[in-house]
């Protein structure tokens, strides 16, 4: 008796199919909360570098005379401390996460007069 | 008495989630002796509140451990608070003793699937990982991250947990508890399980006293000693008993945490029952100027916070006494006299966590 204590757990997964997503075909919904990447709104920004200065890992970059913001994406451990800061609130948190990459990241984003994203 | 062979286990080895080396010297099959070697992943994290303000540290100290992230974060806003004179609000110590005790469930659901992973259950493996899934994806859903929930912070927690999503957590406690009831079941009941743990690594209760023991260690060999009695964050305000068993062996250490689960799932139950509305954060201002030391129960033992500040953002000094640094001892112990074929049970039955021993 004792040695059968698993089949019926056994049988009722066998009923229910994998109980893991099939990864390709269907993707993991996140929830709203979800700490995926910051993200700025560059045409708010001031550079106040009040991001940069309480960053806890120094992955933000705030170069006031160029008028740029930048982030080391693999640097950034998400902790949505800066766009708690953020007197402007032009940081906000995303849901997706990063894409995979080789070497490291740096987002680069300008205030002109259209926002451009570079990646190195 | 044959030739004394030393074999070398680890710090790579299929049964160690993290890096640790023994030594085993052996008798035959026997181990006589054990002799530890841990250092290979120091971080330096200690030291790093030279460089980091005290509040930025909030993110460093809930890195020390990626199974307690959320009382390594706690520990250490109770240490600052207490420092600064800090009265969080109370519904906040409500929802910091949910996180935590979701913690203590994830992380003995997370050990449960590696000692059956260790003696070679592995269909066990997989169910007991299937329902710390749950608990992740609660943690995802109210924190924003699965393992490090940056939720924490120096006045109370950053983000509230609306009332519908407190009703569907306990519903989530609900289910889950009859589904760890069915493989509980095969962990205190089956018979090729119970031989692999039964009378294996007998820790007495003194020797568990003398060596330091903490944590379900020290539970299992009957030491009545849980730090939640203390009444730090909402647990004054919730009924429970120590979860206690009297053998000392795997399979004692093994119920200890069996319990502790279900023990777990009704304090969440209760804090969900009786959590107030209010405020969940007070605003800090200042610098920290004092010292404190703080003890908080992880899911592996007993954790000592100490901090001592200067009146600047920079701190003099934080020592973080882990619960795994504590039962090392404990563990060479009950090496002494074990086969080899059962040194990978013992090594995990201490449920052992390295990074948070070398920090």
């Amino acid at each position: 008796m004792s040695i059968l204590s698993m089949t019926k757990t056994l049988f009722k997964n066998l009923q229910h199919g994998p109980y893991t997503v099939l990864y390709p075909i269907k993707k993991k919904e996140s929830f709203e909360r979800t700490r995926g990447r910051i993200a700025i709104s560059i045409d708010d920004c001031i550079f106040c570098s009040m991001c940069q200065r309480r960053c806890p890992t120094g992955a933000i970059k705030v170069d006031k005379a160029n008028s740029s913001w930048s982030i080391e994406r693999l640097q950034c451990i998400q902790c949505n401390y800066c766009s708690e800061v953020c007197p402007k609130k032009c940081l906000t948190m995303e849901n997706q996460y990063t894409s995979p990459s080789f070497g490291n990241v740096r987002d680069e984003f300008i205030k002109c007069m259209n926002t451009q994203s570079l990646s190195e | 008495m044959g030739k004394r062979t030393v074999i070398p286990f680890g710090p790579q080895h299929p049964v160690l989630p993290e890096p640790i080396h023994l030594d085993l010297v052996l008798e035959d099959e026997v181990v006589v002796e054990a002799i530890p070697r841990i250092g290979y992943i120091h971080r330096g994290l200690e030291k790093l509140v030279e460089k980091k303000d005290y509040q930025q540290y909030t993110y460093v100290a809930e890195r020390i451990c990626g199974i307690c992230s959320f009382m390594h974060g706690m520990g250490y806003c109770m240490a600052i608070e207490s420092i600064m004179e800090v009265k969080i609000p109370e519904r906040a110590e409500f929802l910091r003793t949910i996180w935590a005790e979701l913690s203590r469930l994830h992380s003995h659901l997370l050990w449960l699937g590696l000692l059956a992973d260790a003696f070679g259950f592995e269909s066990l493996f997989m169910q007991s990982w299937k329902l710390r899934e749950q608990v992740l994806d609660i943690f995802e859903e109210t924190t924003g991250g699965r393992v490090i929930f940056s939720v924490c912070d120096i006045g109370g927690v950053r983000k509230d947990i609306s009332a519908d999503t407190l009703k569907k957590i306990a519903g989530i406690m609900d289910s889950m508890e009859k589904e760890l009831k069915e493989i509980s079941e095969v962990f205190i009941n089956d018979s090729s399980v119970k031989s692999r743990t039964k009378g294996v690594g007998v820790l007495s209760k003194q020797a568990a006293f003398d060596l330091g023991a903490v944590g379900p260690m020290a539970r299992a060999s009957g030491i009545e000693m849980d730090m939640r009695t203390q009444g730090y964050a909402a647990y004054g305000k919730l009924n429970f008993k120590p979860v206690v068993e009297k053998k000392g062996d795997c399979y004692a250490r093994t119920s200890v945490r069996i319990n502790e689960m279900f023990q777990s799932m009704d304090l969440i139950k209760q804090c969900i029952a009786i959590i107030p509305e209010g405020d969940i954060k007070v605003k800090v201002t200042g610098n920290p100027n004092g010292e404190y030391f703080t003890r908080v129960e992880q899911p592996r033992g007993e954790v000592v916070y100490y901090a001592k500040a200067n009146g600047s953002k920079y701190l003099d000094r934080l020592r973080v006494r882990t619960p795994t640094f504590a039962n090392v001892p404990a563990l060479l112990e009950t090496l002494k006299g074990c086969a080899l074929a059962d040194v990978p049970i013992l090594i995990l039955t201490i449920d052992p966590c390295i990074s948070c021993t070398e920090r």
